[in-house]
């Protein structure tokens, strides 16, 4: 091969022990990656001349797979978008669906959904937060809050069984009533946890270190954050005041009262603050929901789904004792329910920026197209830019605060 | 205050005859207009003062293997942020020339989204600096989103496409 020359027994690619710079694979297994994907840098010294970013090596054909399953079959796809925050995805998928059908959720659904959402979120926030003071050097702040992510995932148990993929809920609401337990754990939550936020917040937010490490790291303006596709804390800490939960509100968000924090500079140290906010913001919206829920009495208070015969499983009772609920038992475990005719895009404020549903229904029994709008696929395209010149150290803690997350990415 | 309508008589007034089929599905407008001036709109949407549509929510396509002359629409959802509004934007093309000129120059964003089309439905955006596979290995040489590439084992007889409510038109 003429482009190739022979250097003992290695072939290197012309030109390539003359070059001054160095070539450095950033990844696909890289630790500081946190999740497969790679990034081939091109460094001078240091300094970052170039880089160019590979994905889609957990690619698993969700869209594909989504155009042959009934609705129900696709909330366990939606789980394994952004793991961090399964809920989220699974909550936006019924929601899309919910809409399709013209189904009208009760409002102590709707609100139990939000406790689940925004815990969601804590727990990606929390994930993300600790994993840039991992990515600086402060390990302790992981393992502070660690324990704090495992009571959100006893509640997820609690309510679905499940912890990480939660497959949580069902087309109408939920699989079935909170617990008390549920209830008992989210209080211990949220007696616990404003504390060792605050905690995590004295560790790093002042943090001489870490502000040095932060401050200026991968900055991007609003103008370029916009034209980029960011959302999300994200485009919030470059200053956008755009929130999903505000703008088209979704499961009764409307009915609480909450601030979105928004940053200026939108460089890595905005994003950690911006997150961090966001958690209190998170907090408080829990907690006025669990108001609101302890509010219902009566026969309002065991509600916990629409009525949706077409969608919604009979309980097991039912099943085994009457004609009908057997039958639609038969015909939503077999996929045998025609959907609705419709186009329909549907947006959730996932963890790490704007999670769209754009469902295409032929009247068939599946979607006819489905597509994942996944915020991290559309903003990880920016971090070339805003890595360029940068430090390798630098584009370390860009990829760990951007928050990407490489099933969302890959789908 | 910016609105379906508004926007409708805005793009009447500029594009004439050439957009058309608009919808209103879950209150979103829907039109459509001739790919060779999707540029030219998606342009007049971000310039214009009062519909400032500057944001690319999502870009993907969709394959209609019976519209024969027009199998893929290539579908752009845009939003205007300040004043809340989302519409789509739809084209469609011919499936045996797939070449939509693409949106990189106006938004940055629609790179990889358009690269990921082109991955999946095989659409040739023209004008794209680095139009390439993304997420399915360089060495495909097919486009699996297409409808031909049925997802089941065509040898089994229990999941036929009549078991999903569509007959056997494909």
């Amino acid at each position: 091969m003429s482009d190739v020359i022979h250097h003992k027994n290695i072939r290197l690619p012309e030109g390539s022990i003359e070059k001054t710079t160095t070539t450095l694979n950033l990844g696909p297994t890289h630790p500081a990656t946190h999740g497969v994907f790679q990034n081939i840098l091109e460094l001078d010294g240091e300094r970052i001349l170039s880089s160019e970013s590979t994905v889609g090596y957990i690619h698993r054909a969700f869209e594909k797979l989504a155009e042959r399953r009934p609705l129900y079959q696709i909330t366990p796809l939606t789980d394994r978008l952004n793991y961090c925050s399964a809920p989220i995805n699974n909550m936006g998928w019924h929601l899309t669906c919910e809409k399709l059908l013209g189904v009208q959720t009760p409002k102590r659904v709707d609100y139990l959904r939000v406790i689940i959402m925004e815990l969601a979120r804590i727990s990606d926030h929390l994930i993300c937060n600790s994993i840039v003071g991992v990515d600086t050097g402060a390990f302790t702040g992981f393992l502070y809050v660690m324990q704090y992510r495992e009571l959100i995932y006893e509640i997820y148990e609690e309510v679905c069984g499940s912890r990480l993929t939660t497959n949580i809920g069902r087309v109408g609401g939920f699989e079935r009533n909170f617990t008390p337990k549920a209830f008992q754990l989210l209080e211990k939550f949220m007696a616990e946890y404003p504390k060792v936020l605050k905690e995590f917040e004295n560790l790093f937010t002042r943090n001489r270190i870490f502000m040095e490490r932060l401050i200026g790291a991968g900055p991007i303006s609003a103008e370029r954050a916009l034209n980029y596709g960011f959302t999300g804390p994200n485009l919030r800490a470059a200053g956008v005041d755009y929130d999903v939960r505000v703008h088209t509100p979704y499961s009764s968000y409307e009915d609480f009262q909450f601030d979105i924090p928004v940053g200026t500079t939108g460089d890595c140290y905005d994003r950690f603050l911006v997150r961090n906010q966001e958690m209190w913001q998170s907090l408080s919206i829990i907690e006025q929901a669990y108001e609101k829920v302890k509010a219902f009495k009566g026969a309002e208070a065991e509600i916990y789904h629409a009525d949706v015969p077409e969608y919604y499983l009979p309980s097991k009772g039912d099943v085994y004792t009457k004609m009908e609920a057997l039958i639609w038992h038969f015909k939503i475990v077999m996929g045998e329910i025609d959907i609705p005719k419709g186009e329909l895009y549907f947006p959730v404020e996932g963890a790490n920026g704007e999670l769209g549903y754009y469902l295409i229904s032929d009247g068939g029994r599946t979607p006819y197209r489905l597509h994942f709008r996944r915020p991290c696929f559309i903003y990880y395209q920016a971090f070339e830019e805003i890595t360029k010149g940068a430090m390798l150290s630098d584009a370390v803690i860009v990829l760990s605060s951007l928050n990407l997350i490489a099933g969302e990415m890959d789908a | 205050m910016l609105n379906n309508d508004y926007i409708k008589q805005r793009l009447a007034e500029k594009f004439g005859e050439q957009v058309t089929n608009f919808e209103e599905p879950f209150n979103m407008l829907t039109f459509e207009a001739p790919k060779e001036i999707n540029l030219k709109v998606l342009q007049f949407l971000f310039d214009d003062e009062t519909l400032q549509f500057r944001f690319l929510t999502d870009l993907q396509a969709v394959h209609y293997p019976d519209n024969t002359g027009r199998e893929l629409a290539v579908v752009y959802h845009l939003h205007n942020l300040q004043a809340n509004v989302r519409i789509r934007f739809k084209v469609y093309t011919d499936i045996s020339k797939p070449d939509v000129f693409s949106a990189t120059a106006l938004f940055m964003s629609a790179n990889w989204m358009e690269r990921e089309t082109y991955d999946f439905f095989g659409v040739n955006f023209v004008g794209h600096p680095n139009l390439k596979r993304i997420l399915n290995v360089d060495e495909m040489d097919y486009f699996p989103m297409r409808k031909e590439f049925p997802l089941e084992d065509q040898t089994r007889t229990d999941k036929d496409d009549d078991m999903f409510g569509r007959g056997k038109s494909y």
